[in-house]
């Protein structure tokens, strides 16, 4: 446990160290007050569907950009072989990473609990829905940031890491999706309708809070954290 | 403390390390000698557990690299080639979570965090990040890194390459004085760098041991007849002649001529005094000696003539 904290606070620390927390944090607010606002206005609805609704799309690209460093900068600059000859496993390494880019999307995903708030301010949304929006959110964001570390340890190079972050968490995205769906053979259809990340994510989206949407998501996140450890230890294999 | 017994390791088709074998204690400065290329850094690697080898056993301080790679990695110090370290980090943020990843207890951190920092001459760039540093001062964070938990193995990959001339003498009176009580392993390409730190010198080449001994053995070794360069104004025909009629003189070859003086070498039996018998034979025929030396072996020789022989 003292290893996986230690690696989570460089971690978190070298996001606020670096410009990268706070080029997120400002263009992530940003676009979520834009798109909140215009449907607020235009729909005079004092409910929060729109932004909860494109997120899984803006995520798609923010979500890789802040973990493609996680491991190709470590590879790129040497630092992993520091890493990986100290007294720790593989393992606890992946789940501080993970850590801290998940510690780096709640704060930022708190700070735009300031929309909701005000649109409480200002009508009266559903608090139930406004809630298990913001657990989709997260649940969503962790899957997205176990795939983009497991792309990020596949290469030293971070733009590969972050189209191939992009592309795995896109089709994961859409696969669930009816008009993929649609196409789909007979027998790979229930396959791809459990898979699809953003049928569980409106299911939660809709204020239903199910066990198996969460253990589908808690699944997908440590079976790309698992990946992500046997692509680090494949340098081991012989 | 490290026991490798034949160690292999390829890439592909190319064989990095190619059953080495060695032993090391504490006590000792062990010095890896190679060319660029020739399997130091593999060999490091699969004793620091950065990668495993295809065959072969490594065992340090009792423990497998392969089955207890944990408590390897706990006994040793470990500076990779050109000191990787994280830039945007500051240097004591830095040496702070190395103390919390080498899990020293909370009440030494501050006190080795000091001592290391006084160890490596740091004072002056604790304020800084350390990608503002230059690469001499990188070099000693690397190095108080691998000694914040005070390890009782060292091993260093190049730890003085990118160092200014004073830079180098400090490294290398650090890295003796840690090595009387410690091990310490460390690779360079460097020659003079072996003779002056060093206990024992391993030569790698092509990924196999070609030699492993003091630098003192290796020479001597090598010393297996004199060699002597004399330049002799004199007839070059009568010069031959008498060359020929030595009997200590076992090889000789014609260098040059200038200005009616004539240089030859010599090689002679050891132990033979060549040079002083080619004075008084010099003498006896009353030619005039312009220039006699003797060429010393020195560890150069010894590493130009174990790597080059297989390319030859």
């Amino acid at each position: 446990m003292t290893n996986i904290t230690a690696i989570f606070k460089k971690e978190f620390r070298s996001y606020f160290n670096s410009p990268i927390a706070y080029i997120f944090i400002t263009f992530f607010l940003g676009i979520s007050a834009w798109l909140f606002f215009r449907s607020f206005f235009f729909a005079n609805q004092a409910e929060m569907r729109g932004f909860f609704g494109l997120m899984p799309w803006i995520f798609l690209f923010f979500i890789p950009a802040v973990t493609m460093k996680l491991w190709a900068e470590e590879k790129k600059l040497g630092t992993v072989e520091i890493l990986m000859t100290l007294p720790i496993q593989d393992y606890e390494v992946i789940i501080g990473k993970f850590l801290a880019s998940l510690a780096l999307l709640t704060v930022t995903v708190l700070l735009s609990l300031v929309l909701p708030l005000s649109v409480m301010y200002l009508g009266d949304p559903d608090g139930g829905t406004l809630i298990t929006g913001y657990l989709g959110l997260l649940l969503m964001g962790a899957a997205y940031i176990s795939i983009g570390l497991f792309t990020s340890t596949l290469t030293e190079n971070q733009i590969i890491a972050f189209i191939f972050g992009i592309t795995v968490c896109f089709v994961l995205l859409i696969i669930g999706e009816d008009i993929v769906l649609f196409n789909t053979p007979n027998w790979l259809y229930p396959i791809f309708s459990y898979l699809g990340l953003g049928a569980h994510y409106s299911s939660i989206l809709r204020g239903v809070l199910d066990s198996r949407d969460i253990i589908y998501y808690l699944s997908l996140i440590g079976f790309f954290l698992y990946l992500s450890t046997l692509s680090v230890e494949s340098r081991k294999w012989r | 403390m490290i026991e490798v017994r034949e160690l292999t390791k390829s890439y592909g088709t190319t064989i990095a390390v190619d059953q080495v074998s060695f032993d090391a204690h504490a006590g000792e400065v062990l010095g890896f000698l190679g060319p660029n290329g020739a399997g130091k850094t593999t060999t490091m690697r699969i004793l620091t557990c950065y990668l495993s080898a295809d065959a072969g056993s490594a065992t340090v301080a009792g423990y497998d690299v392969f089955e207890e790679s944990v408590e390897v990695r706990k006994q040793i110090g470990y500076l990779p080639e050109s000191a990787p370290l994280y830039a945007d980090m500051g240097v004591i943020e830095y040496l702070n979570f190395m103390t919390q990843v080498r899990h020293l207890p909370k009440s030494q951190r501050k006190e080795r965090t000091r001592a290391v920092i006084e160890i490596c001459g740091l004072e002056d760039v604790i304020q800084k990040d350390i990608g503002e540093l230059s690469k001499g001062y990188r070099q000693r964070v690397g190095l108080a890194q691998s000694l914040i938990h005070d390890p009782p193995i060292l091993i260093l990959d190049e730890p003085t390459s990118g160092l200014d001339p004073s830079q180098i003498i400090e490294i290398r009176n650090l890295i003796k004085n840690i090595g009387q009580e410690k091990l310490v392993l460390f690779s360079t390409h460097i020659l003079p760098e072996v003779s002056a730190t060093c206990s024992r010198v391993l030569i790698i080449h092509n990924g196999k041991i070609v030699a492993n001994g003091t630098p003192e053995e290796l020479s001597s070794q090598e010393k297996g007849e004199e060699i002597v360069h004399i330049s002799i104004r004199g007839s070059q025909e009568a010069i031959e002649s008498e060359l020929n009629e030595l009997e200590f003189v076992s090889q000789w070859s014609y260098v040059d001529t200038d200005d009616g003086i004539v240089g030859y070498q010599i090689h002679a039996a050891q132990d033979s005094d060549a040079a002083e018998a080619l004075f008084h034979v010099v003498v006896k025929n009353g030619w005039s000696l312009t220039e006699l030396r003797q060429e010393s072996v020195d560890l150069e020789d010894v590493f130009l003539n174990l790597t080059d022989k297989e390319q030859v």
